[in-house]
């Protein structure tokens, strides 16, 4: 039954060959003899009480495609009476009042909350490492990371703790972990995917999509996330379309990009194998290919790790132990009550980055770190719209290698490297995937695919064409 | 390049103590400050910052009420009120 989709899994509700009672217990199970980690909080309860009410939605011949999916919901979202951490220390004790509109969009379509999955504390980090509940692990192997900062969503659906799962993606978080996980990852358009309750990271840059088996899957699920939200002010009004109905279009024609920046030094020879492999395949299927350049892609690392870290200070200073969240015992005055509660509750990594950030936006600092990294932000835009007026999509990797041993990089920098193929696409604000292309060491490899704004509909039907003529999606971890 | 006492000062902004890890604080930001030099090899004169990825204008709207009060649910996971406030230590004797 875990194997499913949730295509099929939708089928067999209708079919009553199980109920979402059964089908969420089943779940349940699976995720109670896990050793993965992949879950901060198992709302167990909550969730046989949501497929109970769309069990009844089903007899009533009220269902619609989702009812009575069970998913693992990022920890990142806000959840009304279910603790959201964020993955920190700071966020430990936070039983949210509120819904997320992608939390309230996925109730309203009747699906089933699991759980909230692990993470990256306040999604800094590409490992899942920098969570205050431990690290997840890669169901490929135990003892590798299954990326992050969405690692605990990745790995819950590869692990097949769960049918499909949310995430969000700051510079790669929904894509790496996909990728390093074998499944299919979907960040929308910047302003698709309402930010409002999803706790902020980068304001800028954050985007929230579904994690899933199938593209196909990750159309249905986008259907009920993306859409126009007046609670946030970056949603865009854009009409949103059912990315489900041209899955099936033809792409013969389609006119495929390949920066020749994203296959230079540093990319593992293996994934650079499988991923060329993969473009042969969409080739086999009638696309074209072309060689094109991204001269300003090599400046999108240093140029996010600036903007990201300069919006977290701010975002982050929410967190003072005043309101909700983390409060340090027996402050002697109202700065150690900040001091104390901040320095106990946030992480290395996020204190290296509010650092950095509070260094860069500084007095006689701004012009030279930010002004210049959102300068840098307009040329990558600028690279993309040249690419995009001769191609269709552009291709590439999503990681420069295979998952790597958990706790083996210990430079934070060396870490950011890692990101250098998926950083760009949130700098620019585009839509972007990765999907399953093949294996390396045992390891899966994912491809990447990069789209024009507002082109979720066509990533989406180019990714189910291929996942038509392959199985690469369809392994399973041991 | 960031000295020990410039990181003090920047923790202090933050609100952060780091007085534990000063020097490997020092030494893991300038690495990253190393890797943000990197953009100052390009000349972006003119060059228009990009605050907004779709280039899109603050949407407004009518200046009306549009929340309720959650005073008592927002309060209730606050570490410490009392009557409607939020306590903090003594600030003024």
């Amino acid at each position: 039954m875990h194997n499913k989709t949730i295509a099929q899994l939708s089928q067999g509700l209708k079919n009553r060959d199980f109920s979402s009672v059964e089908l969420t217990q089943h779940y349940l199970q699976r995720i109670n003899s896990s050793n993965l980690n992949a879950f901060i909080s198992v709302t167990a309860d909550l969730a046989i009480e949501q497929a109970r009410a769309a069990d009844d939605k089903i007899a009533q011949g009220k269902a619609n495609i989702l009812t009575g999916i069970p998913y693992a919901h990022k920890d990142i979202f806000c959840t009304n009476g279910v603790k959201t951490s964020a993955g920190s220390k700071m966020l430990d004790n936070f039983i949210a009042p509120y819904d997320a509109s992608v939390s309230h969009n996925l109730n309203q379509a009747d699906l089933v909350m699991l759980g909230k999955a692990n993470m990256d504390e306040f999604a800094m980090g590409s490992s899942t490492e920098t969570s205050y509940y431990g690290a997840t692990l890669n169901p490929w192997d135990g003892k590798k990371t299954p990326g992050g900062s969405s690692g605990g969503s990745a790995a819950a659906v590869a692990g097949r703790l769960a049918p499909c799962a949310t995430g969000t993606d700051t510079g790669g978080s929904i894509r790496q972990p996909a990728s390093l996980c074998g499944i299919t990852g979907l960040k929308p358009t910047y302003g698709r995917v309402s930010r409002y309750g999803m706790i902020a990271y980068a304001s800028s840059l954050d985007q929230a999509g579904p994690i899933t088996q199938t593209a196909q899957d990750a159309a249905l699920l986008l259907n009920v996330m993306a859409g126009f939200d007046e609670k946030d002010s970056t949603s865009s009004q854009q009409k949103t379309q059912d990315y489900s109905a041209n899955l099936n279009n033809s792409i013969k024609g389609l006119t495929i990009g390949l920066p020749k920046e994203f296959f230079a030094d540093g990319l593992d020879d293996d994934v650079a194998t499988k991923v060329l492999a993969a473009v042969k395949e969409f080739e086999a299927l009638g696309a074209t290919v072309k060689q094109i350049s991204l001269p300003n892609s090599a400046y999108a690392i240093p140029a996010y790790y600036i903007v990201a870290p300069c919006e977290c200070s701010s975002n982050l200073s929410r967190m003072d132990g005043v309101r909700f969240g983390h409060r340090c015992d027996n402050p002697k005055d109202l700065d150690d009550l900040y001091l104390s509660s901040r320095t106990e509750g946030f992480g290395e990594e996020v204190k290296r980055r509010i650092m950095i950030g509070t260094y860069a936006l500084s007095a006689g600092y701004y012009d030279a770190y930010y002004l210049k990294a959102q300068k840098i932000r307009h040329l990558i835009s600028d690279d993309f719209k040249a690419a995009f007026a001769d191609v269709d999509v552009i291709m590439g990797p999503v990681s420069p290698t295979i998952a790597w041993d958990l706790g083996s990089i210990k430079n934070p920098v060396d870490m950011y490297l890692a990101d250098i193929y998926t950083l760009s696409a949130n700098l620019a604000g585009l839509p972007a995937m990765s999907i399953p292309a093949g294996f390396s060491q045992n390891l899966p490899v994912g491809l990447q695919l990069i789209g024009n704004y507002w082109s979720e509909a066509k990533l989406l039907n180019i990714a189910h064409q291929f996942q038509q003529a392959t199985d690469h999606h369809q392994q399973t971890p041991q | 390049m960031i000295d020990n006492d410039q990181v003090k000062q920047i923790a202090n902004l933050a609100k952060l103590n780091i007085s534990d890890d000063l020097d490997k604080t020092t030494q893991e930001l300038n690495n990253i400050l190393a890797l943000a030099a990197q953009l100052s090899a390009i000349n972006t004169d003119d060059i228009v910052p990009m605050s907004h990825p779709l280039n899109m204008v603050q949407r407004l709207r009518e200046d009306e009420i549009t929340e309720t009060d959650n005073s008592a649910s927002f309060q209730a996971i606050a570490p410490q009120t009392a009557k409607h406030h939020y306590l903090v230590p003594t600030v003024i004797e």
